[in-house]
């Protein structure tokens, strides 16, 4: 490395040779910011995710934090590769019991849109997530308008020594004001709860165990008070407001069922 | 200044007291956190108002790459400055679009013109 600090002012050399497709291309989402669901199961609630668009951590109102959830794979002889093949293809599996990750038939691939229903606080919750990035050793979910935070959750593994590491990074703020207070007074702990269960879950499959580490970094401290207004798109009130049409509609089709 | 680890280089012009730009060329990735880092605090000085990054010579990034620009974003927001960027090529741009960085980065086709807006803003 070069650390030699000295002014300079000269721009580098521009080369008028065409670029190729570079070697990333194929791991992104190839798709607009809007989100639709080509096809929902019959018992899940699919709500609050058609039409809405992805959301970065830049649109999102809270804190924004940075939370690294690691676990050693210790005694299993596995690449990160197989780790992370594994992972995509048991995805829902590995979640608490509970939540369910209703994702599209292809599997995890660039650009497809998973519906989540989930259950916080004991209330359903319903939202998704779009795949934004898959590659042989990493995956990404970015979440929409209306999901508990803004961002993304990047799935990874590689090797640390000998020793395969399985790791779940999340980039988020929380979405809108109700999200906020949720995640400062309890939904860190339940999130933090979450992604060990799954780590450990992972971990299991491979015949392995051991502690969940989690770095916790609060990227900036302040609040995006401008984009307090997302509360209209809050999934968890939306989907509380559904709830009993939802129920009349089932108890409806059902009656219907059996006249 | 230049700094690089094994996938990726970095280059610090100062164009003007208030302008710098960093050549990005290689891979952005988790990897690259300690070379974007040294470089920001290489191009931010006191007078710094916009940094411009030039990614013409990128040639792979990942979600962890568009995370560092996150965060190196909030850091430049925390001390008042911009961030620029130029020679993002058409998949780039999408990725940027699809993330919503656009939205926060200001984004050119070229660096006269980035700087041009540095310097007329």
């Amino acid at each position: 490395m070069d650390n030699s600090a000295q002014p300079e002012s000269e721009a580098p050399q521009v080369s008028d040779t065409p670029r190729v497709q570079p070697r990333d291309a194929a791991y992104w989402a190839q798709r607009g910011t809007d989100l639709h669901v080509s096809a929902a199961p019959a018992n899940a609630i699919n709500l609050n995710v058609d039409g809405r668009r992805v959301v970065s951590p830049l649109q999102g109102f809270g804190k924004m934090w940075q939370k690294t959830y690691r676990i050693r794979l210790e005694g299993a002889t596995v690449t990160p590769a197989e780790v992370i093949q594994t992972w995509k293809t048991n995805f829902p599996s590995f979640w608490p019991k509970g939540n369910h990750f209703y994702g599209p038939i292809t599997g995890i691939a660039p650009g497809e849109v998973a519906l989540l229903n989930l259950t916080t606080g004991g209330m359903p919750l319903s939202t998704g997530v779009l795949v934004l990035y898959a590659d042989d050793e990493s995956f990404t979910l970015m979440t929409p308008q209306g999901h508990m935070f803004a961002g993304w959750i990047t799935f990874s593994s590689f090797m640390e020594g000998n020793c395969p590491i399985a790791q779940a990074q999340v980039l988020m703020r929380a979405n809108d004001p109700i999200y906020e207070m949720g995640l400062t007074f309890g939904g860190h702990k339940q999130e933090d709860k979450f992604w060990r269960h799954t780590l450990h879950s992972v971990a299991a499959h491979f015949g392995a165990d051991g502690p969940v580490t989690l770095q916790r970094v609060c990227v900036d401290r302040r609040r995006q008070w401008s984009n307090a207004r997302n509360i209209w798109h809050n999934a968890a009130v939306r989907t509380a407001l559904n709830t009993p049409s939802r129920w009349f509609r089932r108890g409806g089709t059902s009656a219907a069922s059996t006249n | 200044m230049a700094t690089q680890d094994p996938s990726v280089t970095v280059h610090v012009r100062y164009v003007t007291p208030a302008i710098s730009v960093i050549d990005i060329e290689g891979e952005v990735t988790a990897f690259a956190e300690t070379v974007l880092t040294n470089a920001y605090t290489a191009a931010s000085t006191n007078s710094t108002k916009t940094i411009i990054l030039n990614f013409a010579g990128l040639e792979y990034m990942n979600s962890s790459g568009i995370g560092l620009l996150v965060t190196l974003l909030i850091r430049m927001n925390r001390h008042k400055q911009r961030l620029f960027a130029f020679g993002l090529t058409d998949h780039y741009k999408h990725i940027f679009e699809l993330t919503r960085l656009n939205e926060a980065i200001f984004i050119y086709d070229t660096e006269a013109e980035a700087v041009a807006a540095a310097q007329g803003a």
